[in-house]
């Protein structure tokens, strides 16, 4: 039993290994390496810049590193795509929302189980028997996210007509509705008020306690991250400088100075 | 040899034409994002306003009175189209266009009429031979395309010192590479805009007057002006240079296609070899011979 | 009567998702497709089948196939009437190649020989976007063009390059009075509408629109762009090329090329605009819109006895088209569709504003 729930932190589920990845001359990622344990939150921090949402992106293989390893449930690959990574029970949240603004909250939840649908256009075309059912179980489990994210009221509403806080959480329940193992969260509360990233805490911890989900969480909220994650790995100008639980790393000198702008 | 070297040179010449119109698309791709499918239907409306002013008034004077014209077509564009639909997508602007397209096709006919009508602004027409001391027999070709190839040439020069010398020109880069900096260049962007899609009348003018003294005014330039895209494809949207080449490559293939190819196909082959060839080119290089790549983030 | 939700009750989410949960609409439809088989069939002239009903219905088909793919999609495309040629000469072909084959499944594969066609064109919309792809299917439209009027091989020899849709019958059922004509367009139109609302209600839809409204987002999400993107281009030819089908056999008879050229892509594309992108519904709108413009254009200025060229008539045509596309791109890029529906959620709240 740890200090944040009822649940139990297991065996190595992802390990990046020695990670590089750069953009013409920009470095964002230099030799990171790190690894998330499952059921655990983990954070990543880092000044901007620093390279971590690149590193999100290497992780569901929308950015393919020229150098290291990925392990994700015991499988290395260099090199992966999206399709494999989400396929694989990856799924995320952006930075900048990422939405299907012309669709509905509904269908935008509904996106995230496409993956797990598999009638085919025949059936489709036809929306009866088979694929019927298939649609009624899969909005079933987009109806439950929409009860545990409390969002009953927006169900057709067109994203796009949302308030900014609220299509955060829709995009939390796009990214839950396709039952991810790991869940990447992209700076999921920021832009929020206060009240707005309590809720968003209390979500992020459910998630956790009640489907044992992994978590890996950019943010730049340290209170946040200090309350809710157990392990905090540092990120500045591309590199590791600090990886440990809260409290190390908070009295970490490399990371104090990254924050205080300290010249390299 | 000599023949090889004829349709060359008339492929090329094709091409200076494809390249005027493709000057124009990517003026205002550059300045302002929109890919503006009206070209077209901008040179023929040019062309039709000057041919028809021209029985009216002496030829300098129906020249600025056309060039106005096209000014005016700006301002309206910009505001009754551009300005609501700024921070739309570029592809609802791009279908707008295609809307202005159709109307500025009808507006033009209706007030000018849709006969064809003959340009004559004393453009020399006679057939010459060159280069004959390189081949026996020398290569034919038509004063009036080398006349083009001037113009166009001069018309690009113009362009070049217009965008590297003139403050205006250098602001209108600047929007080109980052609309944040535009604003502190102190032009205001509707401006701009005007500006660019003023400059691109005028190219469609140009492009009007050659294309009409070669064929005729008349709705099928508003076609042809498609054969532009192609063009645009292979050169990158962004590049002058590659609307340049763009234009001579295309032009230059497509009818060396018609001539050496077409037969075996039943011929007629140049209405879609340019395309084809585009396409094909897009497959190994999708932003173009001189486009900048562009790489996605989220 | 009233048009009101109040006291109908979902019980499932299958009430739920239906094609038109209010049950006044779904009265509303029902007479609609009592007219549509019974009323009209009974009280019509041909001339009305010809030159209105029937165009109307075909229109309304292949802007569905179009609307599958750019408003559903976001792949704009400017090769409709190429893909609607394909599915004419695939269609004749079949139809004097193999006589023996019924009527419905030379339809059948004429659209499938579109849909082939449209995977084809479509496979450079896995490298470019937007107006580079609208570009790239001015390419399908232009080749097309060439290919039925060049290879004689389509066209049997035929000297002038015409051809004639032969004998048409179904199960053993001559079909030619307009009447019949329309019936079978309509059993044909009512069919494929119904499946693309079910297509773009379900999983394939919803990739579709995830294409469209963030590509890379619905990449990660687990959507493959290429099976995305593809199925919506042979899913739209296939529409456009059964539509083509329609229009050559039941709709011209006799046909060349030019009845598929550049300008039918762009009519296409003005119904979507107009009718709605994004919505099925919207393409009877547009079709409705766009024939009859032109129409009442012939017809209202001699009414009034204002003397008016035909030139003049497609001259102001073009005009309006143009500035009504501008309008709706600026006002309501849902069409006509959208103000539709707007007017229906008005009435329901009527007569209490909120
Ligand atoms: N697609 C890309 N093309 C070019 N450079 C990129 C791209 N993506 C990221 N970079 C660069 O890589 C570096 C790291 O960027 P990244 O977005 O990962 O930082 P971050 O830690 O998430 O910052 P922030 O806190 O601002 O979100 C930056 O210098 C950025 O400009
Ligand atoms: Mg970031």
């Amino acid at each position: 039993m740890t200090a944040t729930g009822g649940r139990r932190i297991g065996d190595v589920l992802l390990k990046v290994e020695d990670i590089s990845l750069s953009f013409g001359g920009v470095r964002a990622l230099s030799g990171v390496s790190f690894d998330i344990r499952k059921h655990e939150i983990r954070a990543i921090i880092g000044p901007n810049g620093a390279g971590k949402s690149s590193m999100l992106n290497v992780i569901n293989g929308f950015y393919h590193p020229q150098k290291g390893k990925i392990i994700f449930k015991d499988i290395a690959r260099t090199d992966i795509g999206p399709y494999d990574a989400a396929s694989r029970g990856i799924a995320r949240t952006f930075q900048n929302i990422a939405l299907f603004r012309g669709m509905s909250t509904l269908d935008n939840i509904m996106t995230g189980r496409l993956l797990k649908m598999k009638r085919n256009l025949f059936w489709q075309a036809l929306y009866w028997g088979p694929a019927r059912r298939e649609e009624m179980e899969h909005r079933a489990a987009a109806e439950r996210i929409i009860d545990f994210l409390e969002i009953q009221s927006i169900r057709k509403v067109p994203v796009g007509r949302l308030p900014y806080g609220l299509q955060k959480r829709v995009e939390l329940g796009r990214a839950l509705a396709a039952e991810p193992e790991l869940l990447l969260l992209d700076e999921p509360m920021a832009g929020m008020n206060v009240e707005e990233k309590e809720d968003m805490c209390r979500f992020i911890l459910d998630v956790n306690d009640e489907f044992g989900t992994t978590i890996a969480l950019i943010e730049h909220d340290m209170g946040v991250v200090m309350d809710i994650s157990d392990r905090v790995v540092v990120l500045d100008y591309g590199k590791k400088i600090a990886d440990g639980t809260p409290d190390e790393v908070r009295g970490n000198q490399a990371v104090i100075d990254a924050y205080l702008g300290v010249q390299h | 040899m000599g023949f090889f070297i004829e349709v060359l040179f008339g492929g090329f010449l094709a091409g200076v034409l494809y390249a005027l119109v493709a000057l124009g698309f990517v003026l205002i791709f550059k300045a302002s994002g929109v890919f503006n499918f009206a070209q077209g239907a901008m040179v023929l409306f040019a062309a039709l306003s000057l041919v028809r002013l021209m029985e009216w008034m002496p030829i300098p004077i129906a020249l600025l009175v056309s060039v106005g014209i096209m000014i005016v077509f700006a301002l309206v564009v910009e505001r009754l189209v551009l300005r609501p639909l700024v921070n739309q997508e570029g592809i609802i602007l791009f279908m707008a266009t295609i809307g202005v397209s159709y109307f500025v096709d009808g507006f033009g006919q209706t007030i000018w009429g849709s006969e064809i009508y003959t340009l004559d602004l004393g453009l020399p027409k006679e057939p010459v031979i060159i280069l004959e001391s390189v081949f026996e027999g020398g290569v034919l070709v038509n004063k009036f395309d080398l006349v083009a190839a001037v113009i166009a040439g001069i018309l690009v020069t113009v362009l070049a010192v217009f965008f590297q010398k003139t403050r205006i020109g250098r602001a209108l880069r600047a929007v080109a590479d980052d609309h944040q900096a535009a604003q502190s260049v102190g032009i205001p962007l509707r401006d701009i805009w005007v500006i660019v899609w003023s400059t691109s009348g005028i190219v469609a003018l140009v492009a009007g007057i050659v294309w009409g003294s070669a064929l005729g005014v008349q709705f099928s330039i508003s076609l042809v002006a498609l054969k532009a895209l192609p063009v645009l494809i292979l050169g990158g949207f962004t590049s002058v240079p590659g609307a340049i080449i763009g234009g001579l490559i295309i032009g230059a293939g497509e009818k060396l296609a018609e001539v050496f190819i077409g037969p075996s196909f039943g011929g007629g082959i140049e209405n879609w070899f340019a395309y084809m060839l585009a396409l094909l080119f897009l497959l190994v290089r999708p932003q173009g011979l001189f486009g900048e790549r562009i790489i996605e983030r989220v | 009567m009233l048009y009101r939700e109040a006291g109908q009750f979902k019980t499932s989410y299958g009430d739920d998702q239906a094609i038109f949960p209010i049950r006044q609409d779904r009265i509303g439809v029902a007479i609609i497709l009592l007219a549509a088989y019974l009323a009209i069939p009974l009280t019509a002239s041909p001339y009305l089948f010809t030159s209105i009903l029937i165009p109307f219905l075909i229109y309304a088909l292949a802007a569905i196939g179009l609307n599958l793919l750019t408003g559903y999609c976001g792949q704009v495309s400017l090769g409709t009437g190429g893909f609607m040629a394909v599915g004419a000469y695939a269609a004749y072909n079949f139809a004097i190649r193999m006589p023996e084959l019924n009527l419905l499944v030379v339809f059948l594969l004429a659209g499938g020989c579109a849909a082939l066609v449209g995977v084809v064109f479509g496979i450079p919309s896995l490298r470019i976007k937007g107006f580079y792809l609208a570009v790239a299917t001015l390419a399908a439209q232009f080749f097309m063009d060439w290919m039925f009027s060049r290879i004689k091989w389509f066209t049997n020899y035929t000297p002038s390059g015409s051809v004639n849709a032969p004998p048409l019958s179904l199960f053993g059922f001559a079909i030619d009075t307009p009447a019949e004509r329309y019936y079978l367009i309509l059993a044909i139109v009512t069919v494929m509408a119904l499946a693309a609302k079910n297509l773009v209600r379900g999983r394939v839809g919803r990739s579709w629109m995830a294409i469209r409204d963030m590509d890379i987002a619905a990449e990660i999400i687990g959507i493959r762009p290429l099976r995305a993107k593809l199925s919506a281009f042979a899913v739209s030819s296939f529409y456009a090329g059964i539509a083509g089908a329609l229009w050559a056999f039941l709709h011209l008879g006799s046909w060349e090329p030019l009845a598929f050229d550049i300008n039918r892509s762009f009519t296409l594309l003005f119904m979507v605009i107009i009718g709605g992108l994004g919505s099925i519904l919207g393409c009877f709108f547009g079709a409705a819109f766009i024939l009859i413009v032109p129409l009442a254009l012939n017809q209202i200025p001699t009414a009034l006895g204002i003397p008016i060229s035909t030139a003049m008539i497609s001259h102001l045509e073009f005009m309006i088209f143009g500035a009504l596309i501008v309008f709706f791109l600026i006002v309501e890029p849902h069409g006509l569709a959208r103000l539709w529906a707007l007017g229906k959620e008005k009435l329901r709240l009527w007569p209490f504003p909120h």
